[in-house]
């Protein structure tokens, strides 16, 4: 057992704990931050997905004691307050969810997809999330959800841009 | 054909996981109403016998004081208006909550986000038997529509009471009930303040008509979806308690296996508790990483038999069958006209054998419960189908009476037909017990592939004759294993012999969407291509001329239409196929374009087209998300998907070696829609699968002459010699 101090949705935390211990664990046991879920725990499925520095991570397979002071955004840290990201309020508009267990994952992958790449075609976007499961079958709608999210970056940006 | 509704059973012979399960009853007296309600109105929906035996499982004792026994819902709106819908089914993504929702506002004029739904819940809710067989829609969708509707009666008779006037003039309208001559309106609230009102559902009550609906009928999206999408929403597997443990399993090195000696010291000493109890092994400690280790430091020997393995699995399901006579009468053989001699005379005569493999639902949240006692009165959070047969396992595991017990049903990661049985449940309580101490168990994918149950696998034996004209005259079908639900064809042959053996299976197996019904399909639908290729006729031409299913008919041409049937081919390697049927009041027809890559032998679904008809339409997107999901999970279990295993081990039991459908592997999916407002809503979560796994199967055919008759089709991509 070691302290170990972690950023997590700019908030600041130390747990006492294996560094050996999965991120997602932590998160999820010692943090209460259930958002981020267990799907596999070999990095296949995608629903643990996490932001470390702004990258995509399965935080299943990921020791906490390798994270260190980079800042971790968790599903739970995306909505400012009462107002939802553009790419979460894309997957409600867009019906992108059924069972919505892989919806976490799914939704931090995606807004990592944008962030890097702000205009993704269809294949790109089938190519980043490829590693996410849906068991229920929404891929279609998480690839529609991405692209409005996708506009509605940039509608932002540009009402930013034209402000200046 | 004329279609008997009646018989569609909800118990089919192939929910093994169910046998052993007896149906328990809910039992409340109508003063206990008003005690966890609160004042108020309380609506009461009275299931008719015949359903009630289907969906409560049998007649029951009545009592002095009690309500009539065959209560499935009740509606409850409280004196500050609020509306409470209590129901014994569960949410597991398929979005009745929702649509459950949408029609108790459609008939109680209130918007649907006032509307709670308490689900799941076996102190708060009605017996239910459980959430499966798409009977949500068609039974519990229309009784609540009825109570809602009931309730309405009683707020305008309530008002008109008031105002000393007739009903005629009352309309009910977002959660007031006006009078049309005046100006005046009452809440529904200012109504019910102060008193205690019950309702029994009166038998004959005008509902409104699906060609009126306005808020059923209509797209909603999921109704508390913000939740879901901010990761606010707390699953199973996210419930925690104070004081809260971790538990874990040991499991043995193979199925049936039993423990011979043991040695849980080192566990001990690491300060988990041990529990062995039988072959039961478990521990319970503070966090999951100290109960894992601890479970790992278990010297444990185990004694099992040799099994067999996935590579003999078909010769053994056909070597030793009972003898499909129908002893049981529950529909296991079907005999008509004199298949012998009619397949003696047919003109061309075909004979074939299909097979399904094992597959794992794969639910992306595993088994998972947190159970916790207090004293002898156990309480338990769990992702199941069926929060009422759980509440009976636990009984039974632990001796105790129903009343000690209460299974709650938090919205749940999915489950496909996986999740009727309550393991993690009976797991979770046994460690709690000895702990003292709340404990949650949540299985690994691991042990959500070995220990749950799978889709049955089977053998299916087709032999058919045709007349040149293309009518089928004779017909035999012999499902061995998967199942009997879709076993029957809707084809007009007039000779036939269908017959459903049950065979001892190697693995646990049980219900997963759609049943056998996608193996009866595939084996019927496949065949029907071969029938149509030996008499020269075009594959939709020769269906409909075998086909007077005029609700049939219609989803094979509108899916024929919207799909371009008939037109030729513009590269090599392309082709087309169809599949469809019907299941579960519904009714598919399913086309597929595929792309064979003939040197790498790469299979390539491009574009699925699919018409879909069950009734009134309910809520179109949730319908159609229905329709693509199915058609995208059945893409595995038709393509690729296969459990194996060896010596009572399964040998590919992680997301790294078992192969489920990915985005990449997603084709172009078009639905068509057909929106009957004359006909009963009827549920879609499973019927749409059907024709999926034959439409590319018979496209495959067309684009290579290659005929495969086995699921999964192309594990290892085509073979082309």
């Amino acid at each position: 057992m070691s302290a170990i101090h972690l950023a997590i949705n700019s908030k600041s935390y130390t747990v006492d704990v294996d560094p050996q211990t999965s991120l997602l664990t932590v998160l999820r046991e010692h943090l209460d931050l259930t958002g981020s879920k267990y799907g596999c725990g070999e990095g296949q499925c995608g629903a643990c997905t996490v932001l470390i520095d702004g990258k995509a991570q399965r935080s299943c397979v990921t020791r906490v004691g390798s994270v260190g002071a980079r800042s971790v955004t968790t599903i739970e840290g995306l909505a400012k307050r009462d107002e939802l990201h553009p790419v979460q309020q894309a997957f409600l508009e867009m019906g992108a969810l059924q069972c919505g267990y892989c919806t976490s994952g799914m939704i931090m992958s995606a807004v990592a997809l944008l962030q890097r790449n702000p205009s993704p075609k269809q294949e790109e976007i089938i190519d980043f999330m490829d590693g996410n499961v849906c068991r229920c079958g929404t891929y279609p709608r998480i690839v529609t959800a991405i692209q409005k999210a996708a506009s509605s970056l940039h509608q932002v940006a540009a009402a930013k841009g034209g402000g200046q | 054909m004329t279609r008997d509704v009646s018989i569609s059973p909800v118990l089919e012979p192939e929910r093994y996981e169910l046998r052993a399960a007896a149906p328990y009853r809910f039992d409340l007296g109508r003063r206990d109403f008003f005690k966890f309600l609160g004042a108020g109105l309380v609506v009461v929906s009275v299931l008719k016998p015949a359903l009630a035996a289907q969906e409560s499982g049998g007649g029951r004792q009545r009592r002095g004081d009690s309500l009539p026994q065959e209560i499935d819902a009740w509606l409850h709106i409280g004196e500050n208006g609020s509306v409470t819908v209590y129901t014994g089914k569960v949410e597991v993504g398929q979005n009745i909550r929702t649509s459950l929702s949408q029609a108790v506002a459609e008939e109680l004029h209130v918007p649907v986000h006032k509307i709670e739904l308490v689900m799941g819940d076996t102190q708060l809710t009605p017996f239910d038997m459980g959430t499966f067989g798409s009977r949500t829609t068609p039974t519990m969708n229309l009784q609540l529509r009825k109570v809602a509707s009931a309730a309405r009666d009683v707020l305008v008779g309530l008002a008109a009471a008031q105002w000393k006037t007739t009903p005629q003039h009352l309309v009910a309208s977002d959660g007031k009930v006006k009078d049309s001559q005046s100006a005046r309106s009452v809440q529904y609230a200012a109504l019910i303040k102060g008193r205690q009102l019950t309702q029994m559902l009166p038998a004959e009550d005008p509902l409104i008509p699906a060609a009126d609906w306005k808020v059923a009928g209509q797209s909603a999206s999921k109704i508390d979806g913000r939740d879901f999408v901010t990761g606010r929403h707390r699953y199973p597997s996210d419930q925690t308690q104070p004081e809260m443990l971790y538990g874990k399993i040991l499991r043995p090195p193979a199925f049936d296996a039993n423990l011979v000696s043991i040695d849980t010291k080192p566990a001990e000493q690491m300060g988990a508790t041990v529990v062995r109890d039988g072959n039961f092994v478990g521990v319970a400690a503070k966090s999951s990483e100290l109960a894992a280790a601890a479970v790992k430091s278990i010297r444990a020997e185990w004694k099992s038999q040799p099994q067999i393995s996935n590579k003999e699995l078909f010769d053994y399901l056909r070597k030793d069958p009972e003898q499909g006579n129908d002893p049981t009468g529950d529909g296991d053989r079907f005999d008509l006209g004199k298949v012998d001699e009619a397949f003696a005379s047919a003109d061309h005569r075909l004979q074939q054998t299909y097979t399904v493999s094992y597959i794992a639902h794969v639910p992306l949240e595993p088994r998972a419960a947190l159970a916790k006692w207090d004293g002898d009165f156990l309480t338990v959070w769990t992702g199941t189908q069926r929060p009422f047969g759980v509440r009976g396992q636990l009984t039974e595991a632990f001796h105790i009476s129903e009343d000690h017990v209460r299974v709650m049903m938090p919205d749940t990661g999915s489950a496909y037909g996986g999740k009727h049985t309550g393991e993690a449940a009976i797991e979770a309580a046994r460690l709690a017990r000895a702990a003292k101490r709340p404990v949650k168990v949540v299985w690994t994918r691991d042990e959500e592939f070995s220990w749950a149950y799978f889709r049955p696998a089977g053998v299916i034996d087709v032999k058919s004759g045709v007349r040149k004209d293309g009518s089928v005259t004779a017909w035999e079908f012999h499902n061995y294993n998967s199942g009997s639900a879709g076993i029957r064809t809707y084809y007009e042959i007039p000779n036939q012999r269908i017959v459903f053996h049950e065979v001892q299976s190697p693995l646990r197996q049980g219900s997963y969407r759609a049943l056998a019904a996608t193996a009866n399909h595939f084996a019927r639908e496949s065949h029907m291509d071969d029938l149509a290729h030996a008499v020269g006729m075009d594959a939709l031409e020769f269906r409909l001329k075998n086909l007077t299913d005029e609700r049939l008919w219609a989803v094979f041409e509108a899916a024929a239409k919207r799909f371009g049937w008939g037109k030729s081919r513009t590269a090599p390697g392309q082709g087309f196929g169809m599949g469809g049927g019907y299941e579960k009041l519904g009714n598919i027809a399913t086309f597929a374009e595929v792309d064979v890559d003939r040197k790498s032998g790469n299979v390539k679904v491009v574009r699925v087209v699919s018409a879909f008809e069950c009734g009134a339409i309910v809520n179109p997107d949730g319908l159609r998300n229905q329709i693509e999901g199915s058609n995208v999970q059945g893409l595995g279990g038709a393509l690729f998907e296969a459990i194996e295993f060896e010596n009572g081990k399964i040998l590919n039991g992680r997301l790294s070696q078992y192969r489920v459908p990915r985005f990449s592997d997603v084709p172009i999916l078009e639905t068509v829609l057909l929106d009957r407002k004359d006909l009963p809503s009827a549920g879609a979560g499973e019927c749409p699968l059907i024709g999926l796994a034959p439409a590319i199967g018979n496209a495959i055919f067309d684009a290579t002459g290659v005929r495969l008759r086995s699921l999964p089709m192309v594990p290892n991509g085509l073979k082309l010699s």
